[in-house]
């Protein structure tokens, strides 16, 4: 009924699943793109499971309802994996993004999945062994890039550099781009 | 063409505001309203604007502050939702009946109980008798445009009434959405310089506000106030051309969307609007006479152009997004159905109350509405004239299509 790629992300309070959602949607705008991110408001705690979600388009968006059937599903939290169904509302041509140390046939095979395509990503080793914390939302960013072929690395990389720069100093600006990197690098499809 | 950017209705008002550059601001936060104020406060603390910012202690208090900074002459704005407006309540009668051009931002949030954070419209539509303007926007481009507008509308001198803007809490308040900003310089053009009429801070010409007014003179004080809403009709339209030609955007009293031959329509205000254009275009395509009209304007409430928008529509279902308890519907659909009273040719209408506390409105709940309507239009019999949808125990199949 209307053309856009829409996202879903399932994360945990804390581990930066909203300000992914934004990133996401201010690289694919700069790219040309009609965007929308929003996150699913509920009660606001550390480690809960949180939503957020993303359209993207080549057209002017003016639906505002929930997104209930995302053509990406991106999990950024690797425990939710078999705890949470992350599948509901996908069809056979979904792309889904999971977080986890797991290969994508052995995600595949936990969550009895029949159609769609699994990619995987190892991010919160990458983010502990570069940033040095369990933040694994940049390094998502960097995988979702190269697996949703939406928006361009380079600007990915470009507002993560300039959202970071407002908040936080140099180094940690700098050790977030290398996990963005990396995680374009390292993730693995079927 | 300005550039587009990617921000969440909160910020782009927030925006707008810096752009104006009040002279005053008072505030309390409450949620989804929070984000306006505490944009705006940084704008302040980085000196981007010169504005007074006044934390007060409740919204009450924050009403009051502006009330007072309006008399002493400043260009006054805040921002609000929900509690926080029900809170401002008598100071919201005072701001209009003293004739302040005070601007809010009003987003849209339920009213307690049970408790709610998300949008609907109970809280502007309960102000709705308080003497404001009521601009409700789509989406944060219509809340950034609308917002610039506001104070042209209020300062004008013949209204010098109070505005709210409306936007929905959460759903365009907290989502970032594609939208184009005007430079600084022209929005601070457009808006022009305050001039404020009897300000207290001149104390070579002393005066008097809030001075008691009995059966002498209270009467003609309203009437002239009722003048002054009735004028703010004009100056909306003066102010929404000169900004669509300014900016190539915008609405006057209403969009109207495929409704030139529409058959059978929609009627439905802020971001629920832009939800059912997806359905709209979806039936149009199949060869269906469907249409919406969304109203932006709702105090005034333009009678005659809204009466005329829907003269040669067979059936028309009105959408609420706040009730009225023990009338029969919604207050969209009350002021509808005076509006066309007096029209010889008038639509069938029925009422749904929707999207109470946040409640979604997707895209098979609008369908099943336009399906009744076409039946109605068809067999000329209405099943019930208001009801509430997408709700459990409701007779009709919402969201079942």
């Amino acid at each position: 009924m209307y053309e856009a790629t829409e996202i879903r992300w399932h994360g945990r309070g804390g581990q930066g699943t909203v300000t992914a959602a934004k990133l996401f949607a201010q690289s694919a705008m700069v790219g040309g793109k009609y965007v929308q991110a929003f996150p699913e408001f509920g009660p606001e705690r550390t480690g809960a499971p949180v939503k957020a979600y993303n359209r993207i388009s080549g057209k002017r968006l003016t639906i505002h309802c929930g997104v209930t059937n995302p053509g990406i599903v991106v999990v950024v939290d690797p425990t939710l994996v078999g705890t949470t169904d992350f599948t509901e509302g996908t069809d056979e041509k979904a792309v889904f993004l999971v977080n986890t140390k797991d290969d994508p046939a052995a995600v595949r095979k936990k969550i009895n999945l029949k159609g769609g395509k699994i990619y995987t990503i190892d991010a919160t080793r990458i983010s502990l062994e570069i940033i040095g914390k369990p933040i694994p939302n940049t390094a998502m960013l960097g995988a979702l890039a190269k697996v949703s072929g939406i928006v361009d690395i380079k600007r990915v990389l470009d507002d993560v550099k300039e959202d970071f720069e407002k908040k936080f100093p140099e180094k940690i600006t700098q050790k977030n781009l290398e996990a963005v990197k990396r995680a374009y690098e390292e993730v693995k499809g079927e | 063409m300005g550039k587009l950017v990617a921000l969440t209705g909160n910020i782009a008002v927030a925006t707008a505001m810096r752009q104006i550059n009040p002279d005053v601001c008072a505030a309390y936060p409450i949620t989804p309203s929070t984000q306006v104020m505490e944009q705006f406060s940084e704008y302040v603390a980085d000196g981007l604007v010169d504005t007074e910012l006044i934390a007060t202690e409740s919204e009450h208090s924050a009403m009051s502050a502006c009330i007072g900074a309006a008399a002493a002459g400043g260009r006054v704005m805040t921002a609000t939702s929900s509690q926080g407006l029900a809170l401002m309540w008598e100071m919201l009668y005072i701001a209009a009946g003293m004739r302040f051009p005070i601007t809010l931002a009003c987003v849209n949030r339920a009213l307690s109980a049970p408790i709610n954070i998300h949008g609907d419209h109970s809280d502007s539509m309960g102000a709705r008798d308080s003497g404001w303007i009521q601009i409700y926007a789509e989406n944060a481009q219509e809340a950034y445009d609308n917002q610039i507008q506001t104070v042209r509308i209020a300062e004008h001198m013949d209204v010098r009434l109070p505005v709210m803007s409306c936007m929905d809490g959460f759903i365009t308040s907290h989502a970032i959405d594609s939208l184009e900003l005007l430079d600084d310089k022209t929005v601070r053009d457009f808006a022009g310089e305050y001039k404020a009429t009897h300000p207290l801070l001149d104390v070579e010409h002393p005066v008097t506000y809030g001075a008691l007014d009995l059966q002498d003179y209270f009467m003609e004080h309203k009437r002239a106030q009722a003048e002054a809403m009735k004028n703010s009709r004009k100056v909306i339209l003066d102010v929404a051309r000169e900004y669509k030609k300014l900016s190539g955007r915008g609405f006057e009293y209403f969009e109207e969307y495929y409704m030139d031959d529409a058959e059978i329509a929609i009627v439905i205000l802020s971001s629920a609007a832009g939800t059912v254009k997806v359905v709209v275009d979806a039936m149009r395509a199949k060869g269906e006479k469907v249409g919406l009209l969304r109203p932006r304007v709702f105090r005034p409430f333009p009678y005659n152009e809204l009466s005329d928008a829907l003269s040669n529509v067979k059936a028309v279902a009105i959408m609420d997004r706040a009730d009225s308890h023990g009338a029969e519907g919604g207050p969209l659909f009350m002021e509808f159905k005076s509006a066309l009273y007096n029209n010889k040719k008038q639509p069938i209408m029925i009422n749904k109350i929707f999207g109470l506390g946040g409640r979604d409105l997707m895209l098979p709940d609008i369908e099943t509405v336009y399906r009744e309507l076409r039946d109605i239009k068809n067999t000329g019999k209405i099943r019930t004239v208001s009801e509430y949808i997408t709700v459990r125990g409701e007779e009709a199949a919402y969201g079942k299509a």
